[in-house]
């Protein structure tokens, strides 16, 4: 039977009500042992606790949940067939559109932020979190979004980085200045060491090995107790200087504030780590815009386009691969040793696959390849991990759901669909399944 | 080599394991060409289910040894088989057609929520069990070292031959198994000589679920302890099985999960135990590189 030949109901409601029937016994299904009891530890072993109360909640909100999503959307049909159906959009989209005015505006603001009255520590720290954020969204980007290459352990790069920064600045006494072209090269040859072996592969296939080499990464720090210090991670690690005066709040001669003549304040570092972040991530967008251009950037978007079209005006897939591999791997290590001096302490815990995840995340959502989509994102996915922070349990578990949902809602990301690099005659937006597709 | 035999043993077991999920990754790889990122986390669900099951048996009084294991084996396979159903519903089937990312991605949040349901409602705790089954054989006798394989051993891996068994003949003899095959092969084309496509792939993401939770129980009952975390590195271990042995292929699945047991019991046997999750993943990168289609895979040629 197909969905044609099936007559409609008489009553739409009647349908609705039986489809969130449906949905409210799967749920009673699904919630049943887990939700319906709790183990506890008891005399001997675990007891068992009913608590039918949850249950049936739960299962009464999935019912409410399902009736009105099917009421609201009654008529809508599935993003992905949507998206079939819709006729080839000329022009650029309108978030493209909105993205001229919004991403000055957004810079503006990011550059004021901290002088901007009423803007306190807190807010500072704050930033500087998501431009961390919006900076690996950023390096990444290189990798999927414009060479399109899937890559589930980009945070191996981000502790290459940060430990690279603590072994360097502990045993050889290199101030961060010096250490962090040298995190960046660092990260970058490990980008080609990893890259070399692997990326020939499907990707799928690809994903699923990069993902284990950032589980062998993590493996490695957390055993290398001589040099990392294993589970317990490296403390000390140095603090950055304004290119050599130390930010100190006892003042004094050779510091940021006796030197300057300010009054010293805890302030001074936090809004330097802010600036330093800004213009790393800064760094990054210019960089990877400008070699869209360059290029080198033209072959990383054929290649996302078509593989083999591309093998056959012969670029060397490998080298092209590589470039983009070692590019984002190098931002990653830039961010990892600003992460490092930024903390002063680092551990494997902080190199997790959830970190992957989440930045992957901020870059689909963003809309892959648009950087204005991915400075977006990140903006929204670290706020909303900060709102939620008083639900410390609940946080992933809405993060998770939210990653399911947005996916659903809008599989291409917030900023779909962007301009070509490069084009001939009329100028066209890119269909964005092409923009994903990385086929190869 | 009594040693090397008792780990040979070991590492059976813990193949089977490994084999079982990875046959849900090898379908579900098969019939719709993505990783479904939550199944090492249904496997996980499978492992809570039978847990939950094991104490209500045990505070309704039922202790038979052999009725309580079927009984929680079918308890554990149904309900975690409604796990796999909703996954699939909620996170799959409306990306259906959609890029191809977007599927990994929204797997990847469902993993992490499934991960995270079982955190916020049962607790981070490891969670133990006392043995349900105990006992075993001496196999061979010497002067200071004994090689044993204990009841469990044996239970496991008679289950897995068991359930492979039944599992071979649905996939081969059924009107569903041919209907999955045909949807493995021209989804489209299945569609046209009037195969319900949706409602076969519904039906592969609960027959793996159901696999997983045997898988699941299993692992339980061999270590005693679980938490919310193991879903995680046995599923990439069992996809790293399912690619070893070619993925679709189920026969392959089974035989890479068997593998990959060994070489993780024998490398911690006689290297290191804190570099075992290395050596299985270092495994994982040289079949891909050097033999991308597996051992009993088919070689896929690109279509231009």
């Amino acid at each position: 039977m197909t969905e044609a030949i099936r007559k409609p109901p008489a009553n739409p409601y009647v349908a609705l009500l039986k489809d969130a029937g449906l949905a409210a016994l799967v749920a009673l299904g699904v919630g049943a042992p887990l939700l319906g009891m709790q183990t506890v530890p008891g005399g001997r072993g675990l007891a068992l606790i009913p608590r039918p109360g949850l249950l049936l909640a739960t299962v009464a909100a999935v019912f409410v949940g399902r009736f009105l999503l099917g009421l609201l959307f009654a008529n809508r049909r599935s993003a992905a067939r949507r998206e079939a159906e819709a006729p080839p959009r000329i022009g650029p989209s309108p978030m493209a559109r909105i993205g001229k005015l919004v991403a000055p505006g957004l810079l503006a603001f990011s550059v004021l932020m901290p002088v901007i009255p009423g803007i306190g520590r807190y807010e500072i720290d704050l930033g500087t979190l998501v431009l961390t954020y919006v900076m690996l969204g950023w390096g990444l980007n290189i990798v999927v979004g414009l060479a399109g290459l899937l890559d589930l352990g980009y945070v191996a790069f981000y502790a290459v980085g940060a430990y690279g920064y603590a072994i360097m600045a502990k045993f050889f006494d290199l101030s961060f200045w010096a250490a962090l072209p040298l995190t960046g090269l660092f990260a970058a040859t490990w980008g080609i060491i990893l890259g070399f072996p692997v990326l020939r592969l499907r990707g799928d296939y690809l994903a699923i090995v990069t993902l284990a080499f950032g589980e062998i990464i993590r493996v490695v720090l957390l055993n290398w107790t001589t040099l990392t210090g294993g589970p317990n991670g490296m403390s000390g690690v140095p603090r950055p200087t304004f290119f050599g005066l130390p930010f100190s709040m006892a003042g004094g001669e050779g510091t940021f504030a006796g030197f300057f003549g300010l009054e010293p304040s805890a302030l001074h570092r936090v809004t330097f780590l802010y600036y330093l972040i800004l213009a790393l991530a800064l760094l990054t967008n210019f960089v990877t815009i400008r070699l869209r251009r360059h290029p080198v950037g033209r072959a990383w978007e054929a290649l996302r386009e078509d593989e083999i079209a591309s093998r056959a005006l012969g670029l060397s897939v490998v080298a092209v691969k590589l470039t983009a591999f070692a590019t984002g791997a190098m931002f990653g290590g830039f961010a990892g040793a600003f992460f490092a001096t930024r903390q002063g302490f680092i551990s494997p815990e902080s190199f997790t696959f959830i970190e992957s995840a989440l930045i992957l995340a901020i870059v689909v959502l963003g809309g892959m390849g648009s950087q204005l989509g991915v400075a977006i994102a990140a903006t929204l996915m670290i706020g909303g991990f900060e709102v939620f922070r008083g639900l410390e349990e609940f946080r992933m578990l809405v993060f998770g759901l939210a990653m399911v949902a947005i996916m659903v809602w809008r599989p291409r990301g917030l900023v779909s669909g962007r301009e070509p690099s490069v084009s001939l005659g009329k100028r066209g937006t890119i269909g964005s399944e092409h923009v994903a597709e990385g086929k190869g | 080599m009594d040693y090397a035999l008792q780990q040979l043993v070991n590492g059976l077991t813990l193949g089977m394991i490994y084999g079982l999920i990875a046959l849900g990754y090898t379908m579900v790889y098969g019939i719709i060409g993505m990783i479904n990122f939550a199944h090492g986390d249904v496997f996980m669900i499978g492992a809570f289910v039978s847990l939950i099951s094991f104490l209500l048996l045990g505070a309704g009084g039922i202790t038979a040894v052999p009725i309580a294991l079927v009984l929680v084996l079918a308890i554990a396979m149904c309900f975690t088989a409604l796990y796999g159903f909703a996954v699939e519903r909620i996170a799959y089937r409306p990306l259906r057609g959609s890029f191809r990312l977007a599927p990994l991605i929204s797997a990847i949040g469902m993993s992490i929520f499934l991960q995270n349901f079982v955190q916020v409602s049962q607790g981070a705790r490891v969670k133990p069990l006392e043995p349900v089954v105990r006992g075993g054989f001496v196999l061979h006798q010497e002067a200071s070292f004994s090689v044993s394989i204990s009841i469990m051993q044996i239970i496991i891996i008679l289950t897995t031959l068991v359930v492979l068994a039944v599992f071979t003949l649905v996939v081969s003899r059924t009107p569903l198994g041919r209907a999955m095959r045909a949807c493995e092969q021209d989804q489209r084309m299945a569609k046209l000589l009037g195969i319900d496509v949706d409602r076969t792939i519904s039906l592969t993401f609960v027959l793996g679920a159901a696999l997983a939770a045997v898988a699941g129980m299993m692992y339980l009952l061999y270590y005693g302890v679980i938490d919310f975390f193991i879903g995680f590195v046995a599923g990439v271990k069992a996809f790293t099985a399912a690619v070893l042995g070619g993925i679709g292929s189920l026969p392959g699945a089974v035989l890479g999960g068997l593998l990959i047991g060994l070489i993780e019991t024998f490398w911690s046997a006689y290297f290191s135990v804190q570099y075992k999750d290395v050596a299985a993943f270092s495994i994982l990168v040289l079949t891909l590189v050097f033999m991308p289609s597996g051992l009993l895979g088919r070689n896929d040629v690109e279509k231009v």
